[in-house]
């Protein structure tokens, strides 16, 4: 789209003069002088933007990236590293706005028709979302840059700031994924078993046949390998052992939650179920209940019954109390589970499994060739809900749990509280990682949903 | 088909009217569908509905006094609380026998942490009168030892007590142990009372048989052998003290008779002790009628007491009242955490509007990748987002570095932005925005941009266009992304926890503390009760509004 472009002195150089007044107010502060920052800023400002005009058939991210290093290498020779820094957020700062103001692009996604005003505003409407947007990713950021500190403070070190070398440092991953066995031997057993597990499915009769599989079933095997390398004969450790109890308990959470949620919510789509508003309050309840409440419940019931079982039946402390958890965990997980599974049914044509039938297909081949394949989708990501629900929890384990169940969130909450050790922010950035793969995970299973369903093209 | 049957039903291939076929496969589908959900049903219920409906029970449950005094309790019914004088004889003598079996069970200090709910200083009047109830006894063992020797020994007792015919006492005093320590005491003591021992000393034989079955159930020791407790001995003074036993013991030919003589020719040796004094002695407390008012208020084996405890009230003698203003916190952290969920909910619409409108409106392939920002969050552990937010709050923390650094801020008198209610507010807000922003969103897809567009051309500015026509349209929108937010942030612990301090704590941060720290179950019961019950309103209105079925997660 081609835009006219704004006159420079009535409109350009006044608008990226006031930004650079603000700027300056700033900087000025910094040093205790807010009004000549103000002066000297707005001067600056109204001297860019005729600079900036004048350098026509220059590519705008140029400008913008020329006056950045401009305005850093000033803050270098005025404030070392901190005003290396300062100088480029500004230089970046003033130097996108008057070009994006200088080239008329401001008016690039309104109708030619608006008035000045509702440019304006439209602009600052979508300033402000933008800023929206920077408080919601943004607090996870020093959490990430913080678990690098070297020292054992949850503050920024001067020579953090400075970016000097010895202001970082890896120890606290180091502790973090202290103890364990090797994830290496894993790797290795893992490919190996995977590669296996996939080439054998293709020599089952009906089986898409293809390297592929056999790569990705590898790569699952490797994945689980190292984990479970990693996890194998761990005890003791600070933060291990609580990691190899999430990674215990959430998967057989899992596990209770899908299989039955998924058989309860195909009998729930069905047409005609008697009570099916109470059957789905009470489904749905776990989601709705407080988790102080589910968990003040649970503690009242799970203790005598875990005390029962080890009486009655002999059974192993730690065994129970792993049963416990993992029983909890898994009703917690059913709400998820039933909404996004029935979610999937909704668009899943009912006709299918008549013709299945129709075809000679008993349900139980109906079910798992047929219906299963379509709201596999729905199933996976319910099954991902649930997962990162029991990954995520703490009340209910704290109240049901014994010290031998601790599980990583556990081990961060009781860390926060009496603030032990930067160690908390490895262990978050390890997690944001793991819930940014989770993310893709589902994204790329949503778009395969769509397109298997002719939904969308893309 | 009707050409064939030109009257009566429709009937279907294998012959049947048709309307019972159709209606036997309605039913038949009705079953399965059923058979399928009947297993997460059934785990639901177990593992949910019934913790929740047991924990409900707790909030009123009190059987733990009658349970534990159970003699004291009942003689105490006749004592009138309103008069300035503590009980008379015949409760504390009870009281000595209830309290010397819970003593030897160690159940009294349970009673007293439980009646130290309602009246401080009880726990530890009960845990050093538990402590000291032997001393008491032995001021008659001494003497009755010392008039007849053979009674220092078990086997005289054992031979002395045992006959036929008095199974029914030692039933009724094994059922008022297993109220007090529930299913301990099942299987064979051992003993047999006899019916005249029990006619004679009815009161050594209650106390005898409550020893004898603790000693050979819970101890697991051969009772024919063992001496008995102190409390067996006050038992035998206390009945040869009265007339009646004394012209019987004279006639009394059973076992150990002679032995029983002894001790009635020398009934002066006896301590003529009162139990009232004996506990006055243990404790000043004893003789304080607020302690005996509370034991009657709780005597009864349901309450309401942890429900008006936690609306700030109490049970005085003449019902419900409300408490001295120092002890009252519960109705002001209810009207916190209801106003802070509030103000949460507000900041979440102000904030998710914007954010929905942009995603609803902007070209699929920008908003899915906008999303993800909305989505990373959501996903993101609650503890990262937690600790996130520590790390940024603190005093010494990101923002407060940063606006010392512009010099808006003096470096002596930072920002305090955590440990009260403003970081609770801050971290929560950003927490919850997605489960704001994400069913707005999808109320906002299904609004045709085309309204807005029709507006303006028909001359409605802006504002008007987005006013009347946009914004009704995405009311159920923030109808149910509020009732979510704020059904969420009312139960709340783990953030309010961690950066609310004590200004900035909710109800659940209460009931957390009295489940693992002060141990008052029943108090956190109530107060969780009283919390489901409003959530739970909530949840009605949100079925109201916007429908169970309808609720999405995002992706």
């Amino acid at each position: 789209m081609t835009v006219k472009r704004p006159p420079l002195l009535t409109f350009t150089a006044p608008i990226v003069a006031v930004l650079g007044a603000c700027l300056g107010f700033v900087t000025g502060n910094v040093f205790g002088k807010p009004w000549v920052g103000f002066l000297i800023g707005a001067a600056i400002g109204a001297a860019l933007a005729t600079a900036l005009a004048q350098l026509d058939g220059v590519a705008r991210w140029k400008k913008t990236w020329g006056t950045t290093a401009l305005f850093g290498l000033a803050g270098l020779i005025f404030g070392g590293t901190g005003g290396l820094v300062g100088g480029s957020v500004v230089g970046l700062c003033l130097g996108w706005f008057a070009t994006w103001i200088g080239s008329g692009r401001y008016r690039a996604g309104v109708p030619t028709y608006y008035t000045a005003g509702q440019t304006l505003w439209h602009n600052t409407f979508l300033f402000i979302t933008a800023l929206i947007f920077f408080f919601l990713v943004a607090p996870l950021v020093p959490v990430m840059w913080l678990s690098f500190n070297a020292q054992d403070f949850f503050t920024f070190t001067p020579q953090m700031l400075a970016f000097e070398a010895e202001g970082y440092s890896l120890k606290h991953y180091r502790n973090f994924f202290e103890g364990g066995g090797s994830p290496g031997l894993g790797l290795i057993y893992g490919t190996i078993i995977g590669a296996a597990v996939g080439g054998l499915l293709q020599l089952l009769p009906n089986a898409e046949r293809g390297v592929g599989k056999v790569v990705v079933f590898a790569i699952v095997g490797a994945i689980l390998g190292v984990i479970v390398g990693k996890m194998w004969g761990v005890s003791g450790a600070e933060w291990m052992t609580p990691l190899k109890n999430s990674l215990i308990i959430a998967p057989f959470a899992t596990l209770i939650s899908v299989s039955l949620g998924t058989l309860a919510a195909i009998g729930l789509s069905q047409s005609h179920v008697p009570f099916r508003q109470w059957i789905m309050a009470i489904m749905i309840s776990p989601m709705i209940v407080p988790l102080i409440i589910s968990a003040t419940g649970m503690f009242f019931f799970y203790a005598p019954l875990g005390n029962w079982l080890e009486a009655t039946l002999g059974l192993n402390q730690s065994f129970v109390g792993y049963v416990k958890v993992i029983l909890a965990h898994a009703v917690l997980g059913v709400p998820f589970v039933i909404i996004t599974v029935t979610a999937t049914l909704v668009g899943f044509d009912q006709s299918l499994t008549r013709a299945a039938a129709n075809m000679g297909a008993n349900p139980v081949t109906t079910f798992f060739r047929v219906q299963m394949p379509l709201i596999l989708p729905g199933v996976i990501s319910g099954g991902l809900f649930a997962f990162i629900t029991s990954f995520d929890e703490v009340v209910v384990v704290l109240f049901v749990g014994s010290a031998q169940q601790q599980t990583l969130p556990w081990q961060m909450f009781t860390g926060l509280r009496e603030q032990i050790s930067p160690t908390i922010l490895a262990a978050a950035t390890v997690l944001v990682t793991i819930s940014i793969l989770l993310l893709t995970t589902v994204e790329l299973l949503r778009r395969r949903s769509e397109r298997l369903r002719g939904l969308s093209p893309g | 088909m009707s050409d064939t049957t030109t009257s009566g039903p429709m009937l279907a291939a294998d012959g049947t009217p048709l309307k019972t076929s159709l209606a036997r496969a309605l039913r038949r589908q009705k079953l399965r569908a059923l058979a399928l959900i009947a297993p997460l049903l059934l785990f639901v219920v177990i593992t949910f509905i019934i913790p929740i409906a047991s924990m409900l029970l707790r909030s009123v449950e009190n059987e733990i006094v009658s349970n534990t005094m159970p003699q004291a309790t009942e003689a105490l019914q006749s004592w009138d609380a309103s008069s300035d004088t503590p009980p008379d004889e015949a409760v504390f003598q009870a009281l000595y026998f209830d309290l010397f079996r819970a003593a030897e069970a160690k159940e009294h200090t349970k009673l007293g942490t439980r009646l130290n709910y309602e009246q401080t200083g009880t726990s530890s009047l009960f845990r050093t009168s538990g402590r000291n109830l032997d001393k008491v006894g032995e001021e008659w063992q001494d003497p009755i030892e010392d008039i007849a020797p053979a009674l220092k020994d078990g086997e005289t007792w054992y031979a002395m007590m045992s006959g036929t015919g008095g199974e029914a006492l030692l039933e009724s005093r094994r059922a008022l142990w297993n109220q007090m320590v529930p299913g301990d005491f099942g299987g064979d003591v051992g003993l047999t009372l006899s019916t005249e021992i029990i006619e004679l000393l009815p009161l050594t034989s209650a106390a005898y048989a409550d020893w004898a079955i603790f000693e050979a159930l819970e101890k697991g020791r051969d009772v024919s052998s063992r001496d008995p407790w102190e409390a067996v001995y006050a038992a035998l003074g206390l009945d040869l003290r009265a007339e009646a036993t004394v012209a019987a013991v004279n006639a009394y030919q059973g076992p150990h008779a002679d032995d029983l003589r002894l001790l009635t020719a020398n009934l002066d040796q006896l301590p003529d002790l009162t139990f009232r004094d004996a506990f006055a002695d243990l404790d000043e407390d004893w003789l304080d009628p607020e302690v005996w008012q509370t034991i009657q208020i709780y005597s009864p084996s349901y309450t309401s007491g942890y429900f008006l405890n936690a609306v700030d009230m109490e049970k005085g003698p003449e019902g419900a009242q409300a408490r001295p203003d120092n002890q009252r916190i519960y109705n002001k952290l209810f009207v916190r955490t209801l106003w802070m969920s509030l103000v949460i909910t507000a900041s979440c619409i102000v904030l998710g509007y914007p954010v929905a409108w942009i995603l609803a409106n902007l070209p699929m392939r920008t908003a899915n990748v906008l999303m993800i920002l909305v989505l990373l969050p959501f996903w993101t552990s609650l503890l990262v987002r937690t600790s996130a937010w520590k790390v940024l709050l603190q005093q010494q923390g990101v923002i407060n570095d940063i606006l010392v650094w512009l010099g808006f801020v003096d470096d002596a008198n930072r920002l305090i932005l955590m440990n009260n209610a403003t970081g609770t507010v801050i971290a929560m807000t950003h927490i919850l925005l997605p489960f704001m922003i994400l069913p707005l969103y999808s109320v906002m897809k299904t609004i045709p941009p085309t309204y807005l567009r029709a507006a303006k051309s028909l001359g409605a500015t802006n504002w008007t266009a987005f006013w009347r026509v946009y914004f009704p349209q995405s009311v159920p929108g923030i109808g149910a992304g509020s009732i979510l937010v704020f059904i969420l942030a009312i139960g709340y612990y783990i953030t309010p926890e961690i950066v609310g301090g004590t200004d900035g704590v909710f109800i659940s941060n209460r009931i957390a503390y009295h489940i693992s720290s002060s141990l008052n179950w029943g108090l956190a019961a109530a107060l969780g009760t009283i919390l489901l019950a409003v959530v739970l309103l909530l949840y009605w209105l949100y079925d109201r509004i916007v429908g169970i079925d309808n609720v999405k997660l995002g992706g």
